[in-house]
């Protein structure tokens, strides 16, 4: 027991010690003392305003300034992109501004643009009525002019009568008159032309038939290209419409319809001569203003490209500026003193780095009076936190998925970073495909800075995230693929040549028959020499078993070890007693005995039954073992350890919940505090504070807890380690699929002579070796590794209900948003 | 296939049923009016806004906000969650859903020709309309100068036409006759969307019946009560009344002769289910008779989702997010006219 007494303590099993501390900030240096704290990013804030709602809070205002400022800069980035420019990735190099002075610069930036916009706007809308009046030229014209011919064929007393506008004036002038269809000619045939969205045409064209009792002519004729609708902006496919009609009332009603349709109207002149004239003019008032639209879209983008220069940087000030005044909100603000109290946590070692940064901020802000920092007791337990680097940091995850450990408790993800790649690998032993993802994992690794900066696919992302984990995983599959010799599930000789050798030259009956022994078994691994033999499969078949029951036991028995040091750290020997003890017990005796088995097996070479050995352990443990005898005084052994099993189980089902319940009644009864722990004696001492510990002790929920965890090991030692035969199925699963796309895929079309077949042989290869074996089968080993560790592993020892020390730090903020 | 829901609602209704299941589920809390009362200005109330799921629609708003900004874009909110349902929707689904605007449609026909008639601006009365109630020419309503035409050149279009079959005269338009026109409309429409309710059958028509009768039965009295002391004689209130509900017959006789409120609450305190709403009015009071009648409808249309594979769910879930707005709007309001006192006053709590 000394030894055990006098291990090194074991800090990488164990989060960080917490504390629990109160800040009393002087309210000058508070904003100051905050963003320090969030630049170190190792204090979470305990929220102490729980109570009121976010606009009660005392800093509201200042986080709706930085809300406005956020929707300023989302605007600005808005816009840039809009136009097709980038924002600089690099920030500029410019001192720190004031948040007033970026506030007021955000507003004048935003007054420019919108005026900018705004003209640009109204240009832009004069522009695409002029492109709309040039294609009512077009279309419309040509209308007119068969209408004409037409009408001078037919009915000559109509052409007086045709609507022609002669009092053209100005093409400036011309948007505004556009309405005014002839007013000359009062009665006889008139007509209006314009443009409107193709999909309202048809009802357009309904509406003026019932509108006008049928008593209208309508035409109209595709505009091929793309129009800017000028009121919307948006790009739309439109129809050029010509239609006539007679009479003022009609006239009337048509422009009401073709308001409410939304046409634009576009008078165009019956002369051809005319027509001419007109459309030079409109041509050329659209050169120029195409050329002040051109310019002012250069000055806008210069204007957005100086902002674009400053927008990451600006985004990053506010974005911290409103994670500073959150926190602030979460202090409690003492008018009289004219301070704020704030709590959190924090881990030990941070407090001297805390107190530096906080005497900074007092430096800085030329304030009177220093910063409390005290340490204070808590009711709540602390928050758990791991330091991790970027190689241990995707086993945590792993761990965490799960539940995150309990404070300081015996961290699983320790002895994961080692067995959870090594059982993966397992399941997915083949140097081949192993070298397929160690390159893989290599390239990940190789470009972790450019990876890491930028934004990648949900399933890169995730294979970034566990670089460092398909690394260990594909190094380990190799291991294991050479120890299963299976490259491709090709066998090769590289320790060395096989142990086996055929009965005669010809080799005619090794499938039959079989080979002889004739040297040294071989070296390191499988003897290739199995591979398409008869006897391939029972030969792996009992390798893989019975190794994956050795690792599966080793595993289980790593996990109740974890909990006696989880006990023993938490100072509770009662579980030692009667948790830890018979749980050992039990398993080994049962379990761990088969382990025995098998290696003594392996290494006498013994052709004894294990089946059978352990079956009638259980079943008869008096009979005579027979030809099964693996060593002498087996059967004494058996018996000792049945009943030892059988001892174990009501040694963990009842003496921990009745002698939980004798130091509850002795503690209220006897008034005996021996028992108590020193935490308990504080709450007496400090009356006020808000803990009370009203426990309950409710024996019978107490010991159908027992009860139901006994009942659990008991089973779950039988489950578990059937369970960790899946090592063994699915490694074989992958063999038996390498070897049948080899096989059946590959050498069936190499077979053939044929270039075709044999390439597309080789591309099925190829692709179901990378999406069914390197894919498929890497996420099913990959999700079986998860399941042993969690349950069957962590099942013996983790309760993981604690919570993530989330500290406020603004390195978090940076990717949260994007 | 009546009680055989469960079998075969799924297949084209379970999607949409989870979905606005969900979005119920995004409906105001007590919690939240109690802190949205509390506001002092309507920066506090985006404020809150942003935490729920309004905050996508109006983070974006700059800051000198007006309580119209509010309501159009929760309103926003409403219509895109109404038009993603309507394209997934399949039959008889979609029809359902399209019924629902109807009686928007109604209001905005209504509010257009009231408009045009007091020579307003027609594009500053579309802005006025609901969103859910808009067509294609419903800007062409301008042009009509009495019913005939109104249906003859707009009209005949829309789903409202076959609702207008009873009001085509060639009177020309006046507010009393667009207002007869607005509840012979809606009650066509009431009846129509009842009997189409009743075709689906099962707990869809069970559901739905009991909805649109209250709708029908609330209708009636306001009809009743806004009529008093015009010339809307007997008859004529008569036909307005949907021919449904729980009112149908006797209570129409009945509320058809009614010359004061006293005489509407005699008339209506004989159906049981409408007892507890006039029970908190003291007498002669009409003004808590919307309020009241709107809290009884939110507590009926809870219910709805209370049962699973029916259609009710969509119209709840609609009519609550409806209500919810108008109490946004009452709330911005009341914050942005000082009137805090009065904020209580229409807030109808919803959980």
């Amino acid at each position: 027991m000394n030894f055990l007494e006098n291990l090194p303590v074991m800090d990488f099993m164990r989060s960080e010690k917490m504390t629990f501390v109160q800040l009393i900030v002087p309210v000058e240096s508070a904003h100051r003392a905050i963003s320090y704290l969030g630049e170190l990013g190792l204090l979470q804030f305990k929220d102490l305003n729980d109570d009121k709602s976010p606009f009660q809070r005392t800093f509201v205002n200042q986080v709706k300034r930085c809300g406005e400022m956020s929707r300023k800069l989302r605007f600005f980035k808005d816009q840039i992109s809009k136009a097709g420019l980038v924002v600089s990735a690099h920030p500029g190099m410019q001192p720190d501004i004031d948040l007033e002075e970026l506030e007021m610069k955000l507003s004048e930036h935003e007054t420019e643009l919108i005026e900018m916009n705004s003209n640009s706007e109204k240009l832009g809308q004069a522009y695409n009525e002029l492109q709309e009046f040039k294609l009512v030229l077009q279309k419309a014209g040509s209308f007119l002019v068969s209408t004409k011919s037409h009408a001078v064929a037919e009915e000559r007393e109509l052409d007086e009568n045709i609507y022609s506008r002669d009092d053209y004036v100005d093409s400036a002038s011309l948007l505004d008159e556009e309405m005014q269809p002839g007013t000359s000619n009062q009665a006889g045939l008139r007509f209006i032309s314009g443009i409107i969205c193709k999909a309202k045409a048809l009802s357009f064209e309904r509406m003026l038939f019932r509108a006008t009792r049928g008593n209208m002519f309508f035409n109209q004729a595709p505009a091929e290209q793309h129009v800017i609708d000028p009121l919307s902006t948006e790009v739309v496919e439109k129809t050029v419409f010509v239609v006539f009609f007679s009479g003022e009332q009609a006239k009337t009603k048509i422009m009401k319809i073709c308001e409410a349709f939304g046409a634009n109207c576009y008078p165009v002149p019956e002369d051809t001569t005319k027509q001419r004239q007109i459309t030079r003019e409109v041509l050329s008032r659209l050169s120029e203003l195409e050329a002040t639209l051109d310019a002012g879209i250069r000055h806008r983008n210069t204007a957005l490209s100086e902002i674009g220069f400053h927008l990451r940087k600006w985004t990053i000030r506010v974005r911290k500026e409103k994670a500073v005044y959150d926190t602030l909100n979460m202090l409690n603000f003492d008018v009289t003193k004219k301070c704020l109290v704030g709590e959190g946590w924090c881990p030990i070692f941070a407090k001297p780095q805390l107190q530096e940064a906080l005497q900074r901020a007092t430096i800085d802000s030329n304030s009177q009076v220093g910063i409390i920092f005290h340490v204070m007791d808590a009711v709540e337990s602390p928050p758990t936190y791991f330091r991790t680097n970027r190689f241990t940091n995707a086993y945590q995850e792993i761990v965490d998925a799960y539940g995150v450990a309990r404070y300081q408790e015996a961290n699983p993800a320790v002895y994961t970073v080692m067995t959870f790649p090594f059982l993966f690998a397992v399941m997915f032993g083949d140097w081949g495909h192993g070298i397929c993802l160690l390159l893989g994992a290599l390239f990940l690794v190789a470009r972790e800075k450019k990876l890491g900066s930028q934004k990648l696919g949900s399933f890169l992302e995730m294979a970034f995230g566990g670089r460092y984990v398909i690394l260990l995983m594909a190094l380990f599959s190799i291991y294991c693929g050479l120890i299963y010799n299976e490259f491709f599930s090709v066998p090769f000789h590289i320790f060395g040549e096989s142990a086996y050798k055929c009965r005669d030259t010809t080799c005619s009956d090794s499938h039959t028959v079989g080979l002889v022994k004739y040297r040294d078994p071989y070296p390191f691994g499988v003897d290739p020499s199995w591979r398409g033999s008869r006897t391939e499969l029972p030969f792996l078949n009992s390798l893989k078993m019975k190794m994956s029951i050795l690792l599966g036991i080793t595993q289980m028995n790593l996990g109740i070890i974890l909990s006696y040091f989880n006990a023993k750290f938490f100072g509770s020997s009662l579980d030692i007693r009667y948790q830890f003890i018979p749980q050992l017990i039990f398993l080994n005796s049962l379990f761990g005995y088969l382990a025995l088995l098998i290696v003594i097996k392996w290494c006498t070479g013994s052709k004894a039954d294990l089946y059978h050995v352990m079956i009638y352990m259980f079943l008869s443990p008096t009979d005579d073992l027979g030809e099964n005898e693996l060593f002498w005084g087996q059967r004494p052994l058996q018996i000792l350890l049945l009943l030892l099993a059988l001892v174990a189980v009501p040694w963990m089902l009842f003496p921990k919940p009745l002698i939980l319940r004798k130091l509850h009644s002795e503690r209220f009864q006897g008034r005996s505090y021996g028992i108590l722990g020193t935490s308990e004696m504080d709450s007496d001492m400090e009356p006020d504070s808000a803990r009370q510990h009203h426990e309950e002790f409710n024996f019978s929920e107490v010991f159908v807890h027992q009860m139901i965890h006994s009942i659990e090991f008991v089973l779950g030692a039988v489950s578990n380690t059937a369970s960790y035969l899946r090592l063994w199925a699915l490694s074989l699963a992958h063999s038996e699929l390498s070897t049948v796309f080899y096989e059946k895929v590959l050498l069936l079309a190499w077979g053939y002579e044929n270039f075709a077949i044999r390439l597309v042989g080789l591309l099925v290869f190829a692709f179901a070796t990378a999406f069914i074996l390197l894919m498929m089968e890497t996420l099913s080993a990959f999700l079986h590794a998860l399941r042993l560790h969690w349950v069957e592993y962590q099942g013996k020892f983790y309760h993981g209900d604690g919570y993530k020390f989330g500290p406020f730090s603004f390195s978090s903020l940076g990717d949260e948003e994007e | 296939m009546y009680g055989f829901e469960a079998m075969t609602f799924n297949i084209h209704g379970g999607y949409l049923e989870a979905i606005v299941r969900g979005h119920r589920s995004g409906l105001l809390t007590a919690a939240d009016y109690n802190n949205l009362c509390q506001c002092e200005t309507l920066d506090d109330i985006k404020m809150h806004l942003s935490a729920t799921e309004y905050g996508p629609y109006l983070q974006n708003e700059p800051s000198p906000l007006h309580t119209t900004t509010i309501v159009e874009k929760c309103t926003l909110k409403l219509v895109d969650e109404y038009k993603h349902m309507l394209c997934q929707a399949t039959e008889p689904l979609s029809t359902f859903l399209e019924y629902i605007t109807y009686g928007h449609m109604i209001d905005n026909v209504v509010l257009i020709v009231t408009g045009t008639l007091h020579e307003r601006d027609v594009n500053e009365l579309l802005e006025k309309c609901h969103p859910l109630g808009m067509f294609d020419s419903i800007a062409t309503l301008a042009v009509a100068q009495n019913m005939r035409e109104l249906y003859r050149l707009v009209l005949v279009d829309t789903p409202l036409a076959p609702y207008f079959s009873e009001c085509i005269t060639s009177e020309d338009l006046d507010d009393m006759n667009i207002e007869i026109m607005r509840n012979t409309l809606y009650k066509a429409y009431l009846e129509d969307f009842y009997r189409f309710c009743k075709k689906l059958g099962g707990a869809t028509a069970e559901i739905m019946s009991d909805l649109l009768a209250f709708e029908a039965d609330r209708r009636a009295v306001n009809i009743t009560i806004n009529s008093i002391g015009t010339e809307l004689t007997r008859d004529d209130r008569r036909k307005l009344y949907s021919s449904f509900g729980l009112l149908y017959p006797y209570g129409h006789e009945e509320l058809a002769v009614c010359e004061d409120i006293d005489q509407v609450r005699g008339v209506m305190e004989k159906y049981p289910p409408y007892q507890s709403i006039f029970a908190k009015m003291s007498y002669g009071e009409s003004q808590m008779l919307d309020k009241a009648f709107y809290e009884e409808e939110v507590k009926r249309e809870c219910l709805a989702f209370e049962q699973q594979f029916h259609y009710g769910v969509f119209f709840a879930y609609m009519r609550l997010r409806e209500q919810e707005i108008r109490n946004l709007m009452w709330i911005s309001e009341c914050v942005a006219q000082n009137q805090k006192s009065r904020v209580h006053d229409s807030v109808v709590f919803i959980f």
